[in-house]
């Protein structure tokens, strides 16, 4: 907690409010929900990677007992699910967007599409039934590697001739070709960056409840933007109006992107809830979840990074292939490109860069944003290059990157793929982690594992990211087919409580708790007299929602926003009242003074004023006291920082122990601290994940090998040791509240100080490279391999 | 269908069952008692965890049928009132939750540690609490939590 902070305002601790319902079982998720009259739906999904469907029976199924009704693709005349972020190619031309229909029509493309969905009295008798379907297939051959379904062959989606969707660049390649070849030293590196499967802990589900007495849909469901959903929806798949279209994501337990998306479950049973007039129940259970959640990564990079004789970065080369999945989610396209390859300068004064990104699609479930979303991606390269650079050229590890970081005077620091900086201090970053983690104890504890016969590594990471995305103008110059704004209504109410409703959403990230914070701040009101109300388009003005780290840095802007007006306003009132002019009004603490006098009135009496208006500025001002603000941010903001990873090897088995694990962040003004370290610990335990322990595998056929939690490593209990994590801030010059956002540093700066520790503590063996995950099969096999 | 009877959070409960029925659908879609969370369908994660007989069991791994007559406790079968569980209270003071989904099998098995293990080192939590997935808070904070709770719990 800063200095001086108490109580319960921007800095402090505050326990979270939410806290006691999630403790004593009362939380409200969806699945928790149940409608009357309520039917359960079971989707008959493709066992195949790729067939064409020739025909379905589904006679038996509709006469099995409980069974309501059975859709396939040929039933539900619809749009298709579109995707919100349009790519142009090099060449100017727009990407391919082939159609994703929510129930499949004619072919199938990876294992898990929805072939036609059974609506029953109970969930059992839907299953049942559903096996009385006759599907007969027509398999094709399967393209799971994306280099194959480049060369073309066998097509994903035939009409479009390609399996290629686009083929974009960003940056002067000419001038990095140039500079490269007049480098003293380029090195070489080839990145495989694993596909992951998000597993939020709760799995996807949705109750969709058509009323016919109005003709109106509700629609509960595991959102982290119920807005979007019902915007993409209503106006691009189902023709529903907005008004008439509810869509009310509760409690959603975790999302880190993978409940962003419009997925098709909840598209068929919103319009399957019209066609048999009763609600329907939808819940994944996780083996659909593996083969239904968008992934996140899977990015193929070939990165050259030239360095001159005075050890300057002097230009990156990036050419990168990612794994689009079978069809376009939602924002899938934005990934590996504005979320990607504009991030690749990072830290460094880097002159000239060019990315070239293929983007692929294949028979496999689609990828699209997972915690961090190609920020990710463009850190691991980065930081895994700097780190053979500084190996093959003979520097250390740490001055190789002070050499070539950006300085702290040097902000705002526009960089060579797009980005501007707005503020920053790295050097600062990088001398708390070294401090905080004790790297200068390191030799000894490296001594001490190899009495143990272990070998001890230690890996760098000086990421950067961007969050708050962005304003709209340039998202939408840059192919958003959204605006990325944020709205908060803060609804004054006569007794001087408040409720606020923001277009943010928690599911996890305790809102509830920090946007209260905020109000008690701004307000000078206590917190029990503050409800954040979010989540439900039936009562929140429309919102964008939460995902890239955005709610504080955007949502939290545009609540300061609306607090700012209630201040304006409430003030014009006290001036009304006590007989002073507005300007001599200050308010501070919960109060309205005249300046220099006595005279004060509370924010309750000046609430209650605004609604019993018979003392009120009625010729310049209208009752009440409730206002709304929208805010649309200037630019992103950049949170970094330094993480720092030391492990243990075990040569005998492999086995890696994280032992030392430090994270530093500056992520700009804290609200509270004790959620951002929270959200640090949690990101970072998501990093370590992808790094040891998590990837997603497919076979050549395209079954997915992974497909269970006995197959896909999640990260443990006794995975993980405990983790040093403090912020270090410089704070966002463009928001009111100097925020960053939190939620996703962890997940970005990890992975590489982790991969980076244990090329490290493999060095001695001649081992050059190691590939996540670094299981311990893999370093194993990587000691033998070098030991020759 | 055959009928189950057990005492549910102190209360006697029966019900008619299939023979099928695990027992968190029976707490969850007959008792309605929805604290009971199912994360995964393979026994890995955790989120289902209640106390049968008073013992830490996951419930999406018994039928109803085999606990007839058993005492069970769930989630909300923990707080007295608004007055938290000491273990509820510790995950609350440490930020040992985020979204609440993993949550209640998570306090109902450090419950079940405790009672074993008043003493339980660092390690022996994590080894503990191997069975419990938690994907928000990379366990710092549950670690945390449920070293303090054991403390409070007279550990």
């Amino acid at each position: 907690m800063p200095d001086g902070v108490t109580g319960t305002g921007i800095g402090a601790a505050v326990k979270r409010v939410e806290d006691q319902r999630f403790l004593t079982g009362r939380g409200n998720y969806t699945d928790d929900i149940n409608r009357p009259g309520q039917t359960y739906a079971y989707v008959l999904r493709s066992p195949h990677a790729h067939a064409t469907i020739k025909s379905i029976d589904t006679a038996a199924a509709s006469e099995a007992s409980g069974v309501v009704a059975v859709f396939t693709g040929a039933d539900m005349e619809v749009g298709g699910l579109p995707c919100g972020w349009l790519i142009h190619n090099e060449d100017g031309s727009p990407m391919h967007e082939p159609p994703h229909p929510p129930l499949a029509v004619g072919k199938v493309r990876h294992v898990g599409d929805q072939v036609a969905v059974v609506i029953a009295e109970s969930l059992a008798e839907a299953k049942n039934a559903a096996e009385l379907i006759k599907v007969d297939y027509g398999v094709l051959p399967a393209v799971i590697d994306m280099k194959t379904a480049e060369a073309g062959g066998t097509l994903v989606h035939d009409d479009i001739g390609t399996n290629k969707c686009y083929d974009w660049g960003i940056g002067d390649k000419d001038a990095v070709d140039a500079a490269l070849a007049a480098s003293a030293h380029v090195t070489e590196i080839d990145i495989v960056n694993n596909r992951l499967i998000p597993n939020a802990m709760e799995p996807r589900a949705a109750v969709a409840d058509f009323n016919g007495a109005n003709s109106e849909y509700t629609l509960y469901t595991t959102s982290q933007n119920p807005h979007v959903i019902r915007l993409l929806m209503g106006a691009f798949v189902l023709s529903l109006p907005e008004h008439k279209l509810r869509v009310i994501a509760p409690d959603v337990g975790g999302g880190f992107g993978s409940k962003i998306f419009l997925y098709a479950e909840e598209t068929i049973i919103t319009w399957a809830s019209a066609r048999i007039g009763r609600p329907i129940k939808w819940t994944a259970d996780r083996s659909e979840a593996f083969i239904t959640d968008a992934h996140g990564r899977d990015h193929v990079t070939h990165a050259k990074l030239g360095i001159d004789d005075n050890g300057k970065f002097t230009a990156l080369k990036v050419e990168t292939y990612a794994n689009m999945g079978a069809y376009l989610s939602t924002f899938a396209s934005s990934v590996p490109t504005y979320l990607y390859a504009t991030l690749l300068a990072g830290v460094y004064t880097t002159p000239v860069i060019y990315a070239n990104v293929k983007a692929i699609f294949t028979n496999t479930v689609p990828v699209d944003a997972y915690r961090g979303a190609g920020r990710p991606e463009a850190a691991y390269l980065l930081e895994r290059i700097v780190d053979r650079a500084a190996r093959e050229t003979g520097v250390d590890q740490l001055e190789i990157r002070r050499h070539n970081m950006i300085q702290p005077d040097a902000f705002p620091y526009q960089t060579p793929v797009a980005l501007a900086y707005d503020s920053g201090n790295y050097q600062a970053t990088l001398d708390s982690a070294l401090s905080l983690g004790d790297v200068s104890g390191y030799p000894a504890r490296k001594a001490g594992s190899a009495t143990k016969g272990l070998k001890r590594g230690i890996g760098y990471s000086t990421y950067i990211e961007a969050c708050g995305i962005a304003p709209s103008a340039v998202a939408g110059a840059l192919g958003a087919r959204a605006g990325l704004y944020e709205s908060a209504e803060v609804r004054v109410h006569p007794t001087g409580s408040v409720t606020v409703f923001t277009g943010s959403h928690s599911h996890g990230q305790g809102h509830e708790t920090t946007f209260a914070q905020i109000v008690s701040d701004q307000l000078g009101i206590a917190m029990e007299n503050i409800e954040i109300n979010h989540g439900d388009t039936g009562n929140v003005q429309f919102g964008m929602g939460t995902y890239g780290s955005r709610s504080l840095a955007v949502g939290g802007s545009a609540l300061v926003k609306a607090t700012g007006k209630i201040i304006a306003k409430a003030s014009k009132i006290a001036a009304h009242i006590m007989e002073a002019s507005a300007d001599d009004i200050e308010f501070k603490d919960g109060n309205f003074t005249v300046a220099g006098t006595d005279k004060s009135m509370a924010f309750g009496e000046i609430a209650l004023a605004a609604y019993v208006p018979h003392n009120f500025p009625h010729d310049e001002l209208e009752p009440g006291l409730d206002e709304t603000a929208f805010y649309d941010p200037a630019n992103f903001t950049f949170p970094g920082g330094t993480h720092i990873c030391e492990v243990e090897v075990d040569p005998a088995t492999g086995v890696v122990k994280v032992d030392n694990f430090t994270a530093v962040d500056d992520i700009g003004r804290v609200i509270n601290p004790m959620i951002v370290e929270g959200q640090v610990h949690g990101g970072v335990a998501q990093g370590i994940g992808q790094a040891l322990l998590e990837g997603c595998s497919y076979d050549s056929d395209g079954q997915l090998l992974t497909g269970s939690y006995m197959d896909y490593t999640m990260p443990r209990a006794d995975n993980l040791p405990n983790f040093k994590v403090a912020t270090q801030s410089t704070l966002c010059t463009h928001n009111v509240l100097g925020v960053k956002g939190v939620g996703e540093v962890g997940a970005i700066g990890s992975p590489p100080a982790v991969i980076n520790a244990i090329v490290d503590a493999l060095s001695d063996f001649g081992v050059k490279d190691i590939s996540m995950p670094a299981t311990s099969a893999k370093v194993w096999q990587a000691i033998q391999d070098a030991r020759g | 269908m055959p009928t189950v009877s057990m005492t549910v959070n102190g209360k006697p409960v029966s019900g008619e069952v299939e023979a099928r029925t695990l027992l968190v659908q029976f707490l969850r879609d007959q008792l309605r008692l929805t604290g009971t969370h199912v994360g995964c369908d393979t026994s890995q994660c955790g989120a289902c965890v209640v106390h049968v007989d008073g013992e830490s069991a996951k419930s999406c791994t018994m039928l109803a049928l085999q606990v007839d007559g058993a005492a069970i406790t769930t989630i909300e079968g923990l707080a007295n009132g608004e007055t938290l569980h000491p273990m509820q209270e510790a995950f609350r003071n440490n930020h040992g939750l985020q979204c609440g989904f993993c949550t209640p099998g998570m306090v109902m098995s450090a419950i079940d540690l405790v009672k074993k293990n008043p003493k339980a080192s660092e390690t022996e939590i994590r080894e503990w609490l191997e069975g419990n997935i938690c994907r928000c808070t990379g366990y710092h904070n549950i670690v945390k939590s449920i070293q303090e709770a054991a403390g409070n719990m007279g550990g």
